[in-house]
């Protein structure tokens, strides 16, 4: 059954969405990532222009990320005033994501800043995700159970506007949150995805939060950064489908619970290993579309731009 | 006196553009774009109304045009730089139809000549006009070309010689498959009537593309409202986002 999409002026088929919006469900349930980067990009292949795809994507992920907080909400799970600080980086954030995307916009240069975004950041991810969890495997096998860490006191103990964060049993300074949360909000405008990914590590690595909170926290500052990239593109780029946002959501929230019943059968590494290769195989192809020579050196685009 | 004049009115009346007229019909003046909407075809007929019996010669043939509502369109190209592949020339075209089909009797080049093609506007490099040349880029014609080529190959262009057919040289008929991807706006439809590569007669009449029921609604919405649409379009995600948890933790307890 094909559907006819108000904004983005394709016909696509019905099921082909509700289907993708399930297997990205699947996998962000299974790794508790919003899968907007996997469903961006899959978007862009089906036919969907890239303007439209990042917009729409935004307003999926408010969907999902909603949905996730609930649950860590009832499980107390979510470092609130942390959550805000990042916020306030993210908002800032995506406010310069959405100048920065309307620029290029306009030098027509939007399809390689998203691409480029993609490949370089899902690289390095990507390939640190690979390497971690081979350790991880590899360390499992000999030993049976890795050392716990000890906190260590960084420069990032140094800096002043130190707070409390006590879901997180933190005293840090404000800056390197909303330094996170800017980097997020940047990459939530341009990428059309919740930057979960990248916020994961981050206030794991960077920050030292407790990865209990981490999940849950990211998840609520990223339903609020991700509605103002909503509304900021839905006021003027007039790119959001609300169809097309609709047949996502309905696959990937059906998605989501399958993939976490699958999730909480498989081991960790084994998790993320898989998800570093699914995540390189991305990029392998956006990347080898970058510096292949394309078969059509010309596109069209609309005028006045 | 008055018989003369009138003889010789009628023997000046077959030298007349006028003697050979259109008289057609569309399938459908009006199509709207559903949620379901796949494309369409629409069928365009018609008859040759005479006052008296064909003039011996060249036969007659018929084009027909289709042309959707203009825009301006952005072509750019891509070249190597810094070892990846960049959009790097543009090129402002002032307005390109957004559909355009041509169908004939016969080959292009046999209905009808250069000049009355330029005169008329049929073949579709005389539908794209360019802005003023731009000096950075030189080869302007290549811009237009690709335009071409990308909108025929998405169906969006379309030029199919000897799919009118044409019967007694009276009654002509040929249908036209509009893609799924089309924009809003008025079609115009052409009908040409030609002998020996001249327009003997022409008709114009347009075909209404619009969006129906909640495309409607929504797109004028999105465009009108912006700020509204944008709002709805988190309202429903937090309801959906609600709803899957809600729902979830109903089955699990």
């Amino acid at each position: 059954m094909n559907i006819y999409l108000p904004i983005a002026e394709v016909s696509v088929n019905a099921y082909l969405l509700l289907g993708l919006g399930g297997i990205v469900g699947i996998l962000s349930g299974m790794f508790g990532v919003g899968g907007g980067f996997l469903m961006t990009p899959l978007l862009f292949f089906i036919g969907i222009p890239p303007a439209v795809a990042v917009a729409t994507e935004a307003n999926q992920i408010v969907a999902s990320s909603f949905s996730g907080v609930l649950a860590h909400l009832r499980r107390k799970t979510v470092d609130l005033k942390m959550g805000t600080v990042l916020l306030i980086g993210g908002l800032i954030g995506a406010f310069l994501g959405i100048q920065l995307f309307n620029y290029l916009k306009s030098l027509g240069q939007v399809d390689l800043l998203v691409k480029l975004s993609y490949v370089v950041f899902l690289s390095i991810i990507g390939s640190l995700m690979f390497v971690e969890s081979l350790r991880a495997i590899m360390r499992s096998k000999r030993t049976g159970g890795a050392p716990p860490k000890r906190r260590k006191h960084t420069w990032i103990h140094a800096l002043p506007f130190k707070m409390k964060f006590r879901t997180s049993g933190l005293y840090i300074s404000v800056i390197p949150p909303v330094l996170v949360g800017v980097a997020v909000g940047v990459l939530a405008a341009i990428m059309g995805v919740g930057g979960g990914f990248i916020m994961v590590p981050a206030m794991i690595y960077l920050l030292g939060m407790p990865t209990k909170v981490v999940v849950g926290t990211s998840l609520f500052q990223i339903i609020f950064v991700t509605a103002f990239t909503t509304l900021a593109h839905a006021t003027t780029n007039y790119t959001v489908d609300i169809a097309l946002a609709l047949l996502l959501m309905t696959g990937g929230v059906i998605g989501a619970q399958i993939g976490t019943r699958i999730g909480l059968k498989l081991k960790a590494e084994q998790l993320r290993i898989l998800l570093a290769m699914m995540v390189l195989g991305v990029v392998a192809k956006l990347g080898l579309e970058l510096l292949l020579q394309p078969a059509e050196l010309y596109s069209i685009g609309a005028g006045g731009e | 006196m008055f018989r003369i004049l009138l003889a010789a009115l009628l023997l000046a009346l077959p030298a007349k553009a006028g003697d050979e007229q259109v008289v057609a019909g569309l399938s459908q003046n009006r199509i709207a774009i559903t949620a379901n909407f796949d494309g369409s075809e629409i069928l365009i007929f018609g008859a040759v109304k005479r006052n008296s019996p064909p003039p011996k010669g060249a036969p007659m043939e018929v084009v027909i045009t289709v042309a959707g509502p203009s825009q301006p369109v952005t072509v750019r190209r891509k070249d190597k730089r810094l070892g990846i592949w960049v959009n790097v020339d543009a090129v402002e075209l002032d307005s390109a139809p957004s559909f355009y089909a041509v169908a004939t009797t016969g080959p292009m080049e046999k209905v009808l000549n250069p000049e009355e093609d330029r005169k008329y506007r049929i073949s579709i490099r005389h539908e794209i006009s360019a802005a003023a040349a731009d000096a950075e880029v030189p080869d302007v014609d290549a811009f237009t070309e690709a335009l071409i080529r990308i909108r025929t190959e998405k169906g969006l262009y379309q030029l199919k010689p000897g799919s009118v057919q044409l019967s007694e040289e009276t009654l002509f008929r040929t249908s036209i498959k509009l893609p799924s991807n089309l924009t809003e706006g008025e079609y115009t439809t052409r009908i040409f009537l030609t002998r020996d590569g001249q327009v003997i007669d022409e008709y114009e009449t347009s075909i209404d593309v619009s969006k129906v029921g909640l495309e409607r609604w929504l797109f004028k919405l999105s465009r009108e409202k912006p700020l509204y649409y944008g709002l709805l379009s988190l309202f429903i995600a937090i309801v959906a986002g609600w709803g899957a948890s809600a729902f979830f933790n109903y089955f699990r307890s």
